[in-house]
């Protein structure tokens, strides 16, 4: 009974997708799927050697530092950073004073203390970064209808996300001409893929276009401890700060990490070596 | 029960005397996993992932328990809770990681436990309840581990919610009104994650439940082991501890390397990038995809693109829930009066071809949906129910089985091959 019922309904599953695949096919060849411009001009992203790469990979004190300078200088005018505390900062080598005062450099919502109205007092170390905007229509107001979103998680929100953060910044790059990889040229073959007024081009981009215009050039921030001022440097750092922002316990964890695996290995060796004495007169 | 030469727990201690004359739980546990089970000598590597099995939910019960405490089932702030837990809570970094990949590990040492019983036929009389309540497991966990996912309220939390509980709105007729009332809401918020955090952190419990019945289970007829013949003798046994326990010894050590080595080199390679993104109802990822050990199941979900006298939507639930559901009758579809795959020369080929099949749905599940990638879906789905509803009924009627060993210790003694006159030797 069991079996019959079985029969019937395997038949019946088989049937259905005979038909399914029956269509699939028929659908195939009448009408092959068009390429799309995303699929084709959308490029996978450079590869960066970062300081924290690897099994024994730390991050680079010196170059968050300036990732955070550059961040507070460009990055922070549209995008928060809200899941990130001052005092977090003195993982980055700063000390508690110097958190003190860049805590300060940022104003935080508050209260009036005379008057209870809405207010806003200088940062301390136990706040966080504050949001840029008061909420998503004042930051789509401000910014041609997008929202500029918060970078706090974006090193893991995306794939490959410190390398994509680094790529895109980097990526900008004038449409006309655009060739990818296979050396197609992206208006030849999609007309319609243009750029819209209002968008920028980064290949980098899922959509290939994105409402922020290239943000970082040559030059715009001033480096004090002799780091040359390049767009090349600033994407680099700013990514390895947001790389730190997204996980500030990596380096912990990798640490943890080597002495777990090597007390791990040892205890396999001890464990096979138990088995087999244990084992000795049983052949198994 | 037991066989007749398992030894006897004899306390050497007064307090364990006493304690087990009063409550004979030192005897139990002796007889349950000390030297009061006798256990076939020839058990291979892979009779070591039901105790891994059970170290990996312990591991995710007592992560979990610890994630609870400070984490908040809030729609407006359950993910800013899992970040806090990264960030503030002592070594919340590690919990999280370990409760995250864990349930990966479980998972996959569950999968290769079920593969093993599919291999040595461990599902076939007289153990067919330890399979059947093996399988209620294995839905306890797909159901917890789907509402796990969806507790940090990212994008793919959120919209895993809301492709899933969809599933329910297939039904004809009450469908939508079943969703409604599953969620809470129309679409998946405060109230569905409130209900989803209860429920983790129930069926745990019931799974520990299950898994208690799952054991007992199995000490009624003994462990099978691979050359599927029954024990006979004492020279067929070994006791269980101190054999087994030091060959599981050696499995806990290989599976907490692959887990460490997630947890501290990897955490987020088995993650979706997008769940780092609050949830946002009104904005739709461009995949979709659940977690991979849900992509077979999806995959068989996106095979059914045809409308015939039901909806598709209706034939690709019904089919996934199908795919899982037809392995209760296992017992009863494979007819085989041979356990061991090993002894069964044309059914060993199909069931390879399954195994490679679930791999394949497994990729196809997670890839874009190009017609090529489709047609695979359908082609592998086809596979998937023929082999159970039609090819193993049929297989275990006609087959020839190579002759088995007589007893276990011959097997282990001459080699694989067996000297019994006929295969049907095997009751």
């Amino acid at each position: 009974m069991v079996r019959i019922g079985g029969f019937i309904v395997g038949v019946g599953f088989v049937f259905a997708l005979l038909l399914g695949i029956f269509d699939t096919v028929y659908n195939w060849i009448k009408e092959p799927p068009a390429a799309t411009a995303e699929h084709e001009f959308h490029a996978h992203p450079k590869k960066v050697d970062f300081s924290f790469n690897g099994f024994f990979g730390k991050y680079d004190n010196r170059q968050l530092q300036r990732g955070l300078q550059v961040y507070k200088e460009v990055c922070a005018a549209c995008h928060s950073l809200r899941l990130v505390s001052f005092r977090d900062l003195e993982a980055l080598g700063y000390s508690e004073g110097q958190v003190k005062t860049i805590a300060k450099g940022f104003q935080v919502p508050s209260l009036n203390p005379e008057t209870g109205e809405p207010a806003t007092r200088d940062g301390s170390p136990a706040d966080r970064f504050p949001l840029v905007y008061a909420n998503d229509v004042a930051a789509r107001a401000a910014n041609n209808n997008a929202i500029p979103p918060d970078l706090s998680l974006m090193a893991k929100a995306r794939h490959d996300g410190s390398n994509y953060v680094y790529s895109l910044l980097t990526g900008y790059k004038d449409q006309k001409g655009y060739k990818n990889e296979k050396g197609e040229e992206l208006l030849k073959h999609f007309p319609e893929a243009k750029t819209p007024e209002g968008l920028h081009f980064n290949p980098y981009f899922a959509t290939l276009n994105l409402a922020m215009a290239q943000p970082l050039k040559d030059g715009q921030v001033t480096y004090s401890d002799g780091t040359a001022a390049t767009l090349d440097n600033y994407a680099k750092d700013v990514s390895a700060f947001l790389t730190w922002t997204a996980e500030p316990k990596m380096e912990a964890r990798k640490t943890a990490g080597l002495a777990t695996l090597i007390f791990l290995v040892i205890f396999c060796f001890l464990a096979y070596g138990a088995k087999k004495q244990i084992w000795r007169n049983v052949k198994d | 029960m037991s066989f007749p030469w398992a030894k006897q727990y004899e306390p050497k201690h007064p307090v364990m005397k006493w304690v087990d004359d009063r409550l004979p739980l030192p005897r139990f546990v002796y007889n349950a996993v000390g030297a009061g089970y006798p256990v076939p000598r020839n058990l291979n590597y892979f009779w070591n992932f039901g105790v891994l099995a059970g170290m990996f939910l312990a591991f995710q019960l007592v992560t979990g328990i610890v994630l609870a405490m400070h984490y908040a089932a809030n729609a407006g702030i359950a993910f800013d809770s899992v970040e806090h837990i990264m960030r503030d809570v002592n070594a919340g970094w590690f919990l999280r990681y370990a409760h995250a990949n864990g349930a990966s590990m479980f998972l996959l040492v569950v999968y290769i436990h079920i593969a093993r019983g599919l291999w040595y036929g461990s599902y076939k009389a007289p153990r067919e309840m330890v399979w059947l309540l093996g399988v209620v497991i294995f839905l306890l966990m797909m159901a917890t581990a789907f509402m796990g996912y969806v507790l940090p309220w990212g994008q793919m939390s959120f919209w895993g919610a809301q492709v899933i509980t969809g599933f329910f709105s297939a039904i004809p007729g009450v469908g939508e009104t079943i969703r409604v009332w599953l969620l809470g809401g129309f679409a998946p918020d405060n109230a569905a994650l409130n209900r989803f955090f209860s429920l983790h952190y129930l069926l745990p419990f019931v799974i520990v439940g299950v898994v208690i019945l799952h054991i007992w289970a199995l000490h009624i007829p003994g462990s099978s082991n691979p050359t599927g013949v029954e024990v006979k003798s004492e020279q067929d046994t070994v006791p269980f501890h101190p054999y087994y326990t030091a060959k599981d010894g050696v499995g806990v050590g290989v599976a907490l390397l692959v887990f460490a080595a997630l947890i501290f080199f990897a955490p987020n390679m088995l993650g979706h990038p997008d769940n780092y993104v609050p949830a946002n109802p009104l904005s739709t990822p461009a995949h979709i995809v659940p977690e991979w050990y849900f992509l077979p199941f999806y995959a068989i979900l996106k095979s059914f693109t045809i409308d015939f006298i039901f909806p598709a939507k209706l034939w690709g639930v019904l089919a996934m829930f199908g795919s899982i559901l037809l392995l209760f009758f296992l017992p009863w579809l494979d007819t085989s009066p041979v356990r061991s795959a090993n002894y069964r020369p044309t059914y060993k080929w199909f069931l390879l071809v399954l195994l490679v099949d679930v791999l394949v749905l497994g990729y196809i599940g997670g890839a874009s949906p190009t017609p090529g990638v489709i047609l695979i879906g359908q082609i592998a789905t086809v596979y998937y129910f023929l082999h159970f509803l039609v090819i193993l009924p049929i297989v275990s009627a006609m087959e020839r089985p190579r002759p088995l060993p007589n007893s276990i210790t011959e097997a282990v003694l001459g080699g694989k091959g067996g000297t019994a006159q006929t295969a049907l030797a095997a009751e």
